[in-house]
């Protein structure tokens, strides 16, 4: 089987995202492989260790987004490709869509990508789905078990309302969640093997094709309401007592 | 100006923010709310009642089972014919699928999460949260019609007015499903975060009861989240009194206290609920960007300097197994209850 988990290069969780000048800032904070995407890493060499194949790591990025391709290489990848492109610098979600799946069809003969749910920077969670709408191919999404049997797929949906049992023909979209298994530590031959891997670069003209005009663009950026949170803390002889008064100022906030 | 509201139910039972993208519809000019699916007679006549000028059904036996392809593809359709300016959906998992794909087909964009949406002569304005609420964006969309997925209880919810009659018509299913539904198991428990007017939450602190002894023979794990299980029985109790919902920490997940389902935060659900409390929870950023914008926090932790305290309006610092329990007590009374 020919997997392709698909990933992006985000600002590590703790770091101190702000917007300074128009611009998102993340200060020193190291750069790192979506938190979201390792499942998909994770979800990808499964079922490559079941069903044997392949697994190629794709990234649109810039140079640096090299780091988080290496990252899938030490988990076990066996391949990492990087699309980069100056022109790709306004990408919104369709566009993104459009390149991937340029990259996908360039790759040739995959049987399964695999996304994490979304990223933590735009958040949307729109770009497997368009991906997969491009492609043509059935989409499954937010699965946390993936089983293929022959040429199809079956995965168990997670959703609010409970989990679903979905099927459909290879070659598909999956997006997986945490359910999946938590992500493997790269190990120290995996970690030798990444650094020392070469990490083709495909440009836009590598694919054939012409930078997606962006359709959502963005006009502001704005820092959350500062919370101007004075904080009162109640205290009391004994626990009924500290409830008493508790109750007291819950209720008068008129919340309920 | 003519806005479609994609109503997002799952066997029957609507999205609440369903309704609330109608009340933001009407405010906007003609409300045309989308149902699909088999059997949908109730949801179709519940959006006259919420107040859509119309609402068009398409009910067909590919619609059956949620499938994004043919959903999209549908949508696509009446958008194509009808030439909407505005696409409205609930953000579900359904809709940002379905609104993702339809995007693609009517070469326009989707604005998710929405928390407000100004309209500026042809084109709307929308803020939405960017790195997980770190920061917020305005953004346009230059395709038409523009669709956005809004986030829940960022818009008023409008009057029902049971028994209006109103415009009710068939439409066609488009396209074709890629996929099957093989099978369903419903949740134990139902968990809607982003719909619940209260949550009461709990950390990796409601495993620390000294005060309980766990029944022989479990070993270390299993005795910690015996433990944490009976902790966040106190935290149920007082959820249910106050009619709202449970969530967690990511801490509280991971230690394999609680399902995915309730976790607040981050990796899990960005909520806004009237009352947010929390227990136990120490409040990692991750988890704070999940739940600072509710109204009113309140919380609960034995270490004054647990940084949760600084986005809390109400702070107790003490043993949550004794505070929980007498402030479920106290309510009840108050309440009346």
């Amino acid at each position: 089987m020919k997997i392709i988990a698909c990933i992006k290069q985000v600002p590590d969780s703790e770091a101190k995202v702000r917007a300074e000048g128009g611009q998102v800032s993340w200060g020193d904070a190291p750069l790192v492989i979506n938190p979201f995407d390792e499942y998909a890493v994770e979800g990808a060499l499964q079922q490559k260790e079941a069903s044997g194949g392949t697994v190629t790591a794709l990234c649109v990025g810039t140079e640096s987004a090299k780091e988080a391709l290496k990252h899938a290489l030490a988990m076990g990848a066996d391949e990492a490709i990087l699309v980069s492109d100056a022109a790709l610098n306004d990408l919104d979600t369709v566009g993104a869509a459009k390149v991937l799946a340029a990259a996908i069809q360039k790759i040739g003969g995959a049987d399964m990508v695999v996304f994490g749910r979304q990223t933590l920077d735009n958040g949307a969670g729109l770009t497997p789905a368009q991906t997969a709408r491009v492609l043509g191919w059935p989409m499954l999404g937010l699965a946390g078990q993936i089983k293929v049997d022959g040429g199809s797929v079956t995965v168990e949906r997670v959703l609010e309302e409970g989990r679903q049992s979905m099927k459909a023909n290879l070659p598909a979209v999956l997006s997986v969640v945490q359910s999946i298994g938590e992500p493997r530590y790269p190990s120290f031959m995996g970690i030798r093997k990444a650094s020392k891997a070469t990490i083709p670069v495909w440009s836009l003209s590598d694919l054939g094709a012409s930078a997606p005009a962006p359709i959502v663009t963005r006009t502001e950026l704005m820092n959350p309401p500062a919370q101007e949170t004075a904080t009162e803390m109640i205290t009391g002889e004994t626990p009924a007592e500290i409830a008493e008064k508790l109750a007291d100022k819950i209720i008068a906030e008129k919340v309920l | 100006m003519k806005t479609f509201v994609y109503i997002d139910h799952f066997k029957g039972e609507v999205q609440p923010a369903s309704w609330e993208a109608l009340g933001l519809a009407k405010s906007f000019g003609t409300a045309v709310a989308l149902v699909f699916g088999t059997g949908v007679d109730e949801v179709a006549k519940a959006a006259v009642e919420f107040g859509a000028d119309e609402v068009l059904v398409a009910d067909d036996s590919s619609l059956t089972d949620y499938r994004a392809e043919v959903y999209a593809s549908t949508l696509s359709a009446l958008a194509s014919s009808q030439s909407p300016n505005l696409i409205l959906f609930p953000t579900t998992a359904r809709t940002r699928e379905m609104a993702a794909m339809s995007a693609v087909d009517l070469n326009t964009g989707v604005l998710t999460d929405v928390s407000a949406l100004e309209v500026n002569g042809e084109s709307f304005i929308a803020t939405r949260p960017i790195y997980e609420g770190k920061v917020l964006e305005k953004t346009v969309c230059s395709g038409k019609p523009v669709m956005a997925t809004i986030r829940g209880r960022a818009f008023p919810k409008p009057n029902r007015e049971e028994g209006k009659s109103g415009t009710i018509t068939k439409v066609s299913a488009a396209g074709e499903a890629k996929s099957t539904v093989e099978g369903y198991s419903a949740s134990e428990s139902a968990v809607n975060l982003g719909d619940a007017p209260v949550i009461v939450s709990g950390g990796r602190g409601v495993s620390n009861n000294p005060n309980i002894t766990p029944p022989a023979g479990m070993d270390e794990k299993q005795a910690e989240v015996w433990r944490a299980q009976q902790g966040f029985a106190l935290i149920t109790d007082l959820a249910t009194l106050l009619g709202g919902a449970v969530g967690a920490s990511r801490a509280a997940v991971d230690g394999g206290y609680i399902t995915y389902a309730h976790q607040v935060g981050q990796t899990g659900k960005v909520v806004a609920p009237d009352l947010y409390i929390a227990a136990g929870i120490s409040g990692a950023i991750q988890h704070l960007v999940g739940m600072r914008n509710a109204k009113l926090i309140v919380a609960i932790n034995k270490d004054a300097d647990a940084p949760i305290f600084k986005q809390a309006r109400y702070g107790v610092v003490g043993d949550l197994f004794q505070i929980l329990p007498a402030l479920t007590e106290a309510m009840k009374k108050k309440l009346g209850k």
